[in-house]
């Protein structure tokens, strides 16, 4: 458990756009170990997905890495050739994306798309890379597999589609999965058991996972570790059990308050986190949480909050939560204005 | 696919039917008399009479009808006033004449067009896209006779470089019969080519933009395969739409061009044959062109079935 395949130090993504450069990774740092999943957490636009595409340099035209180091199994990822770059994606590290329905190529059998994978990555005959196919649609669980590889991906349900993704992705035998948010566009039934198959894969292989998602019930689920990400920044990082048991930020108590629970009475109303993220053109000058924040004062609005270990291996970005200072959820701030 | 054949190939009688209807009421419409266009101003009411019972225009518009319906079932399109062949024959002069020019031109701008324009797609936004999309939009925009004889006056009159009108003859060598081709040629791809450019660049920019290519990207594939295999296959339906347009004018030729150039193909002889009130001319090419537009839009409906698994014809999907 002590290899390390992933190691991101102080990250910084930029999208240099007409009106402004957006910080949408601003200064993130983690490392995975071997067999280790990893989970980032956020609302949309935080910059989860972003770091990760960040890792394998699959950003839009306007995104740029501009700082940091990303070292995948000590190769430098900003560093590397295009070429091994191709050999490393796919392979090495393999993604699955949020949207199993247009991730497939439509106009292709499902077959000949993962036939044309394993025969990018491995020096194999057509017959032989159909029989790994066919072996990777069983072991993902897709029933009659021989018959599915004929399919088109138009043919197969949502579920069955991030099967075929999920089975892609493994083909090759990654050391390392990027999971974007794999279940946000699936039945609730069906997440689960895709989540199960991705966990049952994954002790089976010994392979580290990023699992970004913005359901915290997944990352109790599914991580060891846990990040939470707020407008490009990494606000809190700690083991899943140790964020479970003790959450520190207050952006983390919003997003666990706004998980409705079994105990909630039928009357009980949704809690949400008041107010919208901000612009990413605009932050870092202050917390990028504090106009959200119930317990915000002047400091916030002033100055940066370092991120902290105020325990072994847990991490917090918080003026008022830094090991000097503690806050008791729930009692907010007395307002001074 | 055989039964889509099939029930298509069907469905082309009634077509044919209301072609062959609609020809033969517009032509009968076209004021003056085609007696008197064959024989000319001289000619005696005499020598009018009977020529019209020669060409059986003395009797009922319904028997002529009959007739010319007989005449089909038989093979037989009639003969040319003017020209005093079949029709069948004329055509079978004509349509290789015109084949050739607008076959080159139309493999010209497939080939020069296409990669244009996909490369444009990938090069989004740069000098390249800038300039050959703005030569694109010329290129559509210029009206055909104007080049024609823009060509012509620059690269026929002032320079002696190409012949101005008329047809090679593969007797003198291959440069004795290319060297007329090349005007007529260029002025035939300057459209299609810029057409196919526009298309390719838009269709291929929705295409290389989608969440399967980003998708296969990140599982390693080379640029080149992602843009030529999936991006492209993806991108071919609305280019296969105009090239089978194109296609299909191929056949009939083109009228400007072929006129300006003198060149003998259908296009020519499309307008000659109205000049001269030529029914059964007439009739005869617009049955044939017709014929070609039906068995193209057939190809190019079948061609959608080839690059796209979602079409079928047979009603509902095919699971």
């Amino acid at each position: 458990m002590s290899e390390e395949i992933l190691k991101v130090e102080n990250l910084k993504t930029y999208f240099f756009t007409a009106s402004g450069v957006a910080k949408a990774v601003d200064g993130v740092s983690y490392t995975l170990k071997k067999g280790e999943i990893l989970g980032i957490v956020g609302e949309s636009g935080s910059g989860k997905s972003v770091s990760a595409s960040s890792v394998i340099r699959l950003l839009p035209k306007t995104g740029r890495v501009v700082d940091g180091t990303i070292l995948f199994e000590g190769k430098d990822m900003r560093k590397i050739s295009d070429k091994e770059l191709r050999k490393i994606r796919g392979s090495d590290i393999s993604v699955i994306f949020q949207d199993p329905m247009t991730s497939l190529d439509p106009v292709f059998k499902v077959g000949s798309q993962m036939v044309e994978l394993i025969r990018t990555h491995n020096k194999v005959s057509k017959e032989e890379a159909r029989k790994i196919a066919v072996e990777n649609l069983a072991l993902v669980g897709i029933p009659d597999p021989e018959r599915r590889m004929n399919a088109y991906p138009h043919e197969l349900s949502g579920g069955m589609c991030q099967r075929v993704m999920i089975a892609m992705a493994i083909s090759c035998h990654p050391k390392f999965m990027i999971a974007d948010e794999p279940t946000t566009a699936l039945d609730v039934t069906v997440q689960a058991q895709v989540l199960g198959l991705l966990k049952e894969l994954q002790e089976k292989t010994d392979t580290a996972i990023m699992l970004i998602t913005h359901n915290l019930g997944i990352v109790w689920k599914m991580c060891d570790t846990v990040m939470v990400m707020y407008a490009g920044k990494t606000v809190e990082f700690a083991d899943m059990k140790e964020l479970y048991k003790n959450p520190l930020h207050p952006y983390t108590w919003g997003l666990l308050d706004s998980i409705p629970k079994l105990s909630d009475t039928e009357k009980a109303e949704l809690k949400a986190i008041p107010g919208t993220p901000p612009d990413l053109r605009l932050t870092g000058k202050c917390c990028n949480f504090y106009n959200r924040c119930p317990y915000a004062t002047d400091i916030c609005r002033e100055q940066v909050p370092e991120l902290v270990e105020v325990a072994p291996g847990h991490k917090v970005a918080c003026h008022h939560q830094n090991g000097v200072e503690t806050l008791v959820r729930g009692k907010e701030a007395a307002s001074d204005e | 696919m055989v039964k889509t054949i099939l029930r298509r190939l069907l469905q082309m009688i009634p077509v044919l039917f209301v072609v062959v209807t609609l020809t033969f009421i517009l032509t009968r419409m076209i004021p003056g008399n085609p007696a008197t266009a064959v024989l000319g101003p001289q000619a005696t009411t005499e020598d009018i009479a009977k020529m019209e019972e020669k060409m059986g225009l003395n009797k009922s518009k319904i028997e002529q009808y009959g007739m010319y319906w007989n005449d089909i079932l038989h093979g037989d399109f009639g003969t040319s006033y003017a020209y005093g062949t079949p029709v069948l024959d004329l055509l079978g002069q004509r349509i290789p004449n015109t084949l050739v020019l607008s076959l080159t031109s139309l493999v010209l701008a497939l080939l020069i067009g296409i990669p244009i324009g996909v490369y444009s797609a990938v090069h989004q936004n740069t000098a390249f896209d800038y300039i050959f999309m703005f030569l694109a939009l010329l290129g559509i925009s210029v009206p055909i006779f104007w080049f024609a004889l823009m060509m012509v006056l620059v690269f026929a009159v002032n320079l002696g470089w190409f012949p101005a009108m008329g047809i090679g003859d593969w007797s003198n060598g291959f440069w004795g019969y290319v060297q007329y081709m090349v005007l007529p040629v260029i002025c035939l791809t300057l459209h299609p080519m810029a057409t196919f450019a526009r298309i390719s660049r838009s269709s291929t920019l929705e295409t290389i933009n989608t969440d399967y290519i980003k998708a296969m990207r990140s599982k390693g594939l080379s640029e080149p395969k992602l843009l030529w295999k999936h991006a492209f296959k993806n991108a071919l339906p609305p280019i296969i739409t105009v090239v089978g347009m194109q296609l299909a004018y191929c056949v009939t030729g083109a009228m400007l061009t072929e006129t300006i150039f003198s060149w003998p193909g259908m296009g020519m002889l499309i307008v000659k044959a109205v000049t001269n009130r030529d029914y059964s001319l007439i009739q005869g090419t617009v049955v044939i062109v017709a014929l070609v537009f039906i068995v193209v839009n057939l190809l190019v409906d079948l061609a959608y079935m080839l690059v796209n698994p979602k079409v079928s014809y047979e009603g509902g999907g095919k699971n």
